[in-house]
């Protein structure tokens, strides 16, 4: 039945400037999670930003959603095209409340996102609507962020380190909240560093060192490995376990 | 060891910069003082003319909000400081006036143009309205959509738009300042301050309107909240399925059409001028400094200030410093930027 990958990244490069912060990275996301890993600098966001050719560094490469192209579309069109961007830091705005937030988005797209289910979703999104974006705390924050992506009735989340910042609770609430997604058939692509949360939510996992796929991955390979875990994100397993205690 | 020495000398420096700094509030300060003074003794003893004053000031501020309320408009959402917007205001009362003349068939031998109907005066503010906001969006999408980012390009592009719309403004329009013609008396009485322009309260009036509609676009509509997001974070709002580049284009269609309205309305209350065009970009720099860049409640808080300083200075300074009553806008300016670096509503970008 399924045919074509849900996301499919060809030969993707980037650069800024001179830099070369992408080079010639390829990988198939398909119904099951996938998450890049890698250490810092390593172009994850790079990658992310190249994917929605936004504030780009020049990119070159295809890119495929449902084997439809999309690379080389203005930041608009591959997000109606049903990517969900849920960027490093949230990029929440603070002008508007939460509410607006939701409201402001708007898809030809149909699906079963709407401001009332994404409130079903995260119930303590409902009790703030009229508060600005900037008072909500770190995890609140998070759920606006995933909220307003869902309700472009997304083929494919993509997440830019979403547990950044966040207290250890609010990160298993989110790990079950993505784990909810794949069960409805919405793609994610994850980047992330936190390790617990990568092998978590993600069985596959895309290693990215300098740019470049490194080598793939699993999770139930990485979790036993202290020597990969040292290898691919420069954690001792110490570190490791107290990141994400 | 070294810390220690480099704070002294942090110290010092700090000492030697706060003199000078404290020396200038002083200065600011006293001129404030002064001025107010000055304004009260002078209420006091006439206070028709103080009401009249007064008026005229925020008649005055109203139009100074239209033009300003574009220029913030388009400066908040896109970084574009537009240095053709007084351009725009002068374009505005120049088309209203040149249609204005074909409808009404003025007297050859007249320079001024017989009374107007309300078609007559309607009908030459939407063309004007409508044609100055098309031109902005042409000049958005021809010229500065490919230069996003590049102040430095869009002011210089902007800038040679000005002058070559000021030459030829001159060229096609002659230099002598003319009066566009309205359907209203001339003026009517009012309490306290007596006889007073019809067209300046209606130029209020319009101020206020105008105000109130953006206020209320801007916070109820869908489109209000993009405006709002842009101006936050105008890629995340890209990425989020919205077309930023028509949003844009949107804005500068407002932001122009408000510049033609105010072109329109002071042509009616005072005149069509060629050198409104540099008056003008300076008024809405001043006021949106003031007021905060991309601020609408700091434009129409700084159009206040300065169409009251404007009206005040021209009457209740002593007569052999009258002329210099423009240097009280940038007294402001200065005391202003001195306590709040980004106006007095502004946000750092």
């Amino acid at each position: 039945m399924s045919e074509a990958p849900i996301l499919s990244l060809q030969n993707v490069d980037a650069r800024y400037g001179a830099a070369h912060v992408v080079q010639d990275v390829s990988f198939d996301v398909w119904a099951d999670p996938v998450c890049v890993i890698g250490r810092n600098g390593m172009g994850k966001t790079s990658l992310c930003r190249a994917i929605m050719n936004l504030d780009p560094p020049a990119a070159s490469g295809t890119i495929l959603l449902d084997g439809v192209p999309i690379s080389g579309l203005p930041p608009h069109a591959i997000a109606r095209a049903g990517i969900g961007y849920v960027p490093q830091g949230r990029r929440l705005f603070p002008s508007l409340s939460v509410d607006e937030h939701l409201r402001m988005v708007k898809t030809a797209r149909v699906g079963r996102w709407s401001p009332a289910a994404v409130y079903d979703l995260f119930p303590r999104l409902s009790e703030r609507k009229k508060v600005s974006a900037t008072q909500l705390s770190g995890g609140e924050q998070q759920m606006l962020a995933i909220g307003r992506a869902l309700l472009l009735q997304p083929r494919l989340l993509l997440m830019d380190e979403p547990s950044e910042g966040l207290a250890p609770r609010i990160v298993e609430e989110l790990i079950e909240t993505l784990k909810g997604f794949v069960s409805e058939g919405v793609g994610v692509l994850l980047i992330e560093q936190n390790l617990g949360v990568a092998t978590s939510v993600a069985e596959r996992l895309v290693v990215m060192v300098a740019g470049t796929v490194f080598t793939e991955t699993t999770a139930s390979e990485v979790v036993n490995s202290p020597e990969l875990q040292q290898r691919f994100l420069g954690v001792t397993p110490q570190e490791s376990a107290s990141e994400h205690a | 060891m070294a810390s220690g020495v480099d704070s002294t000398v942090g110290g010092l420096n700090g000492v030697m910069a706060r003199a000078p700094w404290r020396a200038g509030s002083i200065f600011l300060l006293a001129i404030l003082g002064l001025s107010l003074l000055g304004i009260g003794i002078q209420a006091a003893s006439d206070p028709t003319l103080f009401a009249q004053i007064t008026l005229n000031g925020l008649t005055l501020a109203g139009l100074y909000f239209i033009v300003a309320s574009g220029f913030t408009l388009i400066f908040g959402l896109m970084r574009v400081v537009n240095m053709a917007h007084g351009s725009f205001y002068m374009l505005g009362g120049i088309i209203a006036y040149l249609v204005q003349e074909r409808m009404l068939n003025p007297d050859p031998t007249s320079f001024a143009l017989p009374e107007a109907t309300v078609t007559s005066f309607v009908v030459p503010l939407v063309v004007s309205m409508l044609s100055i906001a098309l031109l902005g969006v042409v000049i958005q999408q021809v010229f500065l959509r490919w230069n996003q980012g590049q102040e430095l390009r869009q002011a210089l592009i902007t800038i040679a738009i000005s002058i070559i719309i000021a030459d030829q403004a001159v060229a096609h329009f002659g230099g002598i300042a003319k009066e566009i013609s309205v359907p209203v008396r001339k003026s009517i009485e009012l309490p306290i301050v007596g006889m007073f322009g019809t067209m300046r309260l209606v130029m209020l009036l319009v101020a206020i309107l105008v105000g109130v509609g953006l206020l209320l676009i801007i916070s109820r509509t869908r489109f209000g909240m993009i405006v709002r997001a842009g101006v936050d974070d105008r890629h995340m709002v890209s990425a989020l399925g919205v077309n930023i580049q028509r949003v844009f284009a949107a804005a500068f269609f407002l932001g122009a059409l408000l510049a033609g309205l105010a072109g329109v309305l002071g042509g009616a209350v005072n005149s069509v001028n060629k050198s409104d065009d540099g008056k003008f970009l300076l008024i809405s720099l001043v006021i949106v400094i003031v007021g905060g860049m991309g601020s609408l409640t700091g434009a129409a808080v700084g159009a206040v200030l300065l169409g009251l300083i404007d009206s005040y200075s021209d009457v209740y300074l002593p007569d052999a410093v009258t002329n210099y009553g423009v240097l009280l806008t940038f007294f402001l300016l200065v005391f202003v930027l001195a306590v709040r670096p980004y106006g007095l509503f502004g946000r750092a970008a």
